[in-house]
């Protein structure tokens, strides 16, 4: 007799899930009848980097509602179509394939250069193979600078400045009376051309600055900070120089807070998931951060709809809105590419983007440069401290705007010899 | 000697913090034979508890509610999950801690969210205890060794001096003979079960706000935490105690001695140059090859030494 209730108990079981199973089916098969305009968006959702990535998939779905409930793109609208590549190369490549197969024109990713490498390669060949189903990659954070130079595809733009042109940011925004750093990277693609880009500038523009010690470190493995920050201290720096990010960076800055040395931190990453919430209240005007974008940018230059835009954010989901002008950009491009060819195609978009000018959300400048695809745009350095406008992450930290440099400024020569397709 | 001293004292710091993660691990791995995947989970959901109840009452109940509350759910796992799954050998209790492991780890972040929780040392103990050489040494560290160290002199203790540890201790060392005499090997299990994750879980207390809550805070910490284990050898206190300074040890110190394999080449009188055969590897100096270290470690013991350092069985 148990056996048999539980037999019963096992059907009803299947056929519940059977029957979600059908009701989900219908669900997505409703949402194609809308013929979207899908953007695939391929992320660390699951794996050591998830918090980044899930973040970001807030600030886009957000940015989608706002562009599609504001026109979408040629009358029709945006469908973020989010993948997990779990921070993994090979992941990268099967989302890739997904999408693809799906036939969606555009691909977005933003974190890792090593799945940005991997990703142009295979766009590269399926773009090559498939002329009728090509995907446009927007790159809305990979910066390691190769990916415009040596491995530039006409098939990937990049919205986001590459490192060399945010190290150039950085140097240009060290104190004047700086006289010892301390470079310490991971140690990967991105990692290390940053080092190297680091030493580069500074032999270049600050001379006076003396590199006391560089460092590599394993990526995502280390889990306590506290050896890194005793050698630093040994070697008299007076600031760290890194491009660190998620955890490297967050336990990196914890360690040091916690050894009370005086040392100030520069760094591209701080105001990201996570940063600033790791730093805590302790970090008062000790970090600094070169970004694209944060939110007490609009209230600055006084732009109320710029403002509006991101409070809404903040409003909804009670988390920072660090990257909205690279994801908002990169999808009025395509809103604007479109526009202009009037078509969705994506050989015809990605020709109509180049040297496209465009004014980003707070109404500065910027150009989609033809050589190499990549964008120029404002940066700012900013400072993590108390009463900023808007806090980070609920530390009482904000991150306070102390020097912007404009898009025509950090304009540097690129090696790209750009392969273009037949029209 | 600066860079010597205050290395010391980090090494002291993570060598504990990984003992109060593997005493409990090898004691139940010693005992039951369960290599628990889920140990270093019950230490991230110590963590996110003492984070939460810290935000009600603060963080002194927290010290005492969050392992409570991991133990708790340990003996329940031990209890209906792990005593079912016994029946059907070894492997399915190591797929069933598996499971219980990617469980915790959706639940916490279901729960809690993905973001770093906001678990922050108590303002009691947020001030620097002393300065050497210019490094602050903050209280907190000196509280982390204070509790841990008095974690292994009560277990220690224990194991030695009472009944229950009599009994423990026989069932680690003679589970069938202890069964034999009449002792309810079973309900000892479910009490170092609990007992183990409750450990596991003060060390997310204390760990949590050392280190960054995050649901990631569990993969990071859960491999090396074995390796503990296997160093330590099994069924060994004092073995587990000696393997975590060993391996907090050779973590921090790998950082600080920035030499490589050439430079060992050079002192035999050998010079590395670009053109010589794996000058990639010759040259990759240690702090970038540091956190492999302790598997290497654990690597050299299963082949020379299986039964760790102070094991009274093969592991």
């Amino acid at each position: 007799m148990a056996n048999r209730i539980r037999l019963f108990i096992a059907r009803m079981i299947s056929l519940a899930v059977a029957l979600l199973c059908a009701a989900a089916t219908i669900g997505t098969d409703t949402a194609l009848a809308e013929d979207t305009v899908k953007v695939a968006y391929t992320s660390p959702l699951s794996g050591p980097f998830a918090q980044l990535g899930d973040t970001q998939l807030k600030e886009f779905q957000y940015i989608v509602d706002y562009l599609n409930a504001h026109g979408g793109v040629l009358g029709r609208k945006f469908e973020l179509v989010p993948f997990d590549n779990k921070s993994q190369v090979a992941d990268a490549l099967i989302t890739l394939q997904r999408a693809t197969d799906q036939n969606i024109p555009f691909i977005l990713q933003c974190s890792g250069s090593n799945i940005a490498a991997a990703l142009i390669d295979g766009i590269n060949k399926h773009n090559e193979y498939n002329p009728e189903s090509r995907i446009l990659y927007l790159d809305c954070g990979a910066v390691a600078t190769e990916l415009t130079n040596e491995k530039c595809s006409f098939w990937h733009f990049r919205f986001d400045m590459n490192s060399l042109m945010k190290s150039e940011v950085l140097v240009r925004g060290l104190p004047k009376d700086l006289t010892k750093v301390y470079l310490l990277n991971q140690d990967f693609i991105a990692g290390q051309s940053m080092q190297h880009d680091f030493k580069a500038f500074l032999a270049k523009l600050r001379p006076d600055i003396q590199v006391v010690g560089e460092e590599l470190i394993p990526f995502g493995k280390v889990k306590d900070f506290s050896p890194y920050i005793t050698k630093v201290k040994a070697s008299g720096a007076q600031a760290l120089v890194t491009g660190n990010f998620g955890p490297d960076l967050n336990l990196l800055i914890k360690a040091g807070l916690d050894a009370g040395i005086d040392l100030k931190y520069y760094t591209f990453s701080a105001q990201f998931a996570g940063g600033p919430t790791a730093i805590g209240p302790r970090g008062d005007g000790k970090v600094v951060s070169v970004m694209p974008f944060n939110e007490n940018v609009a209230p600055k230059i006084g732009n109320a709809d710029a403002d509006a835009f991101t409070k809404g954010f903040r409003d909804k989901f009670h988390l920072d809105f660090s990257d909205a002008v690279t994801f908002r950009t990169s999808l009025e491009y395509i809103q604007a590419a479109a526009k202009k060819v009037g078509s969705l195609d994506p050989t015809k978009i990605a020709f109509a983007m180049e040297d496209m000018q465009l004014k980003d959300f707070l109404g500065y400048d910027t150009v989609m440069r033809k050589a190499d695809h990549q964008v120029l745009m404002p940066y700012y350095t900013s400072t993590l401290t108390k009463g900023a406008q808007y806090d980070a992450e609920n530390t009482g930290l904000g991150w306070v705007p102390t020097a912007t440099v404009m898009a025509k400024d950090v304009d540097q020569p690129t090696t790209c010899n750009m392969k273009r397709p037949a029209m | 000697m600066e860079v010597f001293v205050v290395t010391l004292l980090n090494g002291l710091v993570y060598g504990m913090l990984l003992f109060m993660l593997a005493s409990g691990l090898t004691l139940i791995f010693s005992m039951m034979g369960v290599l628990n995947f889920a140990h270093a989970s019950f230490y991230m959901l110590g963590a996110y508890f003492a984070y939460s109840v810290s935000t009600h009452i603060g963080f002194w109940p927290a010290l005492v509610v969050a392992p409570v509350l991991c133990g708790l759910i340990g003996a329940a796992i031990e209890m209906y999950g792990l005593r079912r799954a016994h029946r059907n050998g070894h492997v399915a209790e190591l797929l069933l801690t598996f499971g219980i492991a990617l469980i915790i780890g959706t639940a916490v972040e279901m729960g809690w969210g993905m973001m770093p929780a906001p678990y922050r040392v108590p303002s009691l103990l947020d001030f620097p205890l002393f300065a050497i050489y210019g490094t602050q040494f903050p209280a907190y560290r000196a509280f982390m060794l204070l509790i841990s160290g008095a974690m292994f002199g009560a277990i220690w203790a224990g194991l030695k001096y009472t009944r229950l540890g009599l009994i423990i201790q026989a069932a680690l060392s003679h589970p069938d003979m202890a069964s034999a005499l009449g002792h309810n090997v079973p309900r000892v299990f479910t009490f170092v079960f609990a007992a183990g994750t409750a450990l596991a879980g003060l060390a997310g207390v204390i760990g949590g706000n050392y280190q960054v809550t995050e649901p990631d805070m569990a993969v990071a910490m859960g491999p090396v935490v074995f390796v503990v284990v296997v160093v330590g050898g099994l069924g060994s206190l004092t073995g587990c105690f000696i393997a975590s300074l060993l391996v907090g040890m050779v973590q921090t110190f790998s950082v600080v001695l920035d030499y490589s394999l050439a430079d060992l080449l050079r002192l035999g009188g050998v010079q590395v140059t670009d053109t010589m055969p794996f000058n990639e590897l010759l040259t990759m100096s240690l702090p970038r090859i540091g956190p492999l270290l302790p598997y290497a470690l654990m690597l050299l013991f299963i082949a020379f030494k299986p039964r760790g350092l102070m094991g009274t069985r093969d592991t």
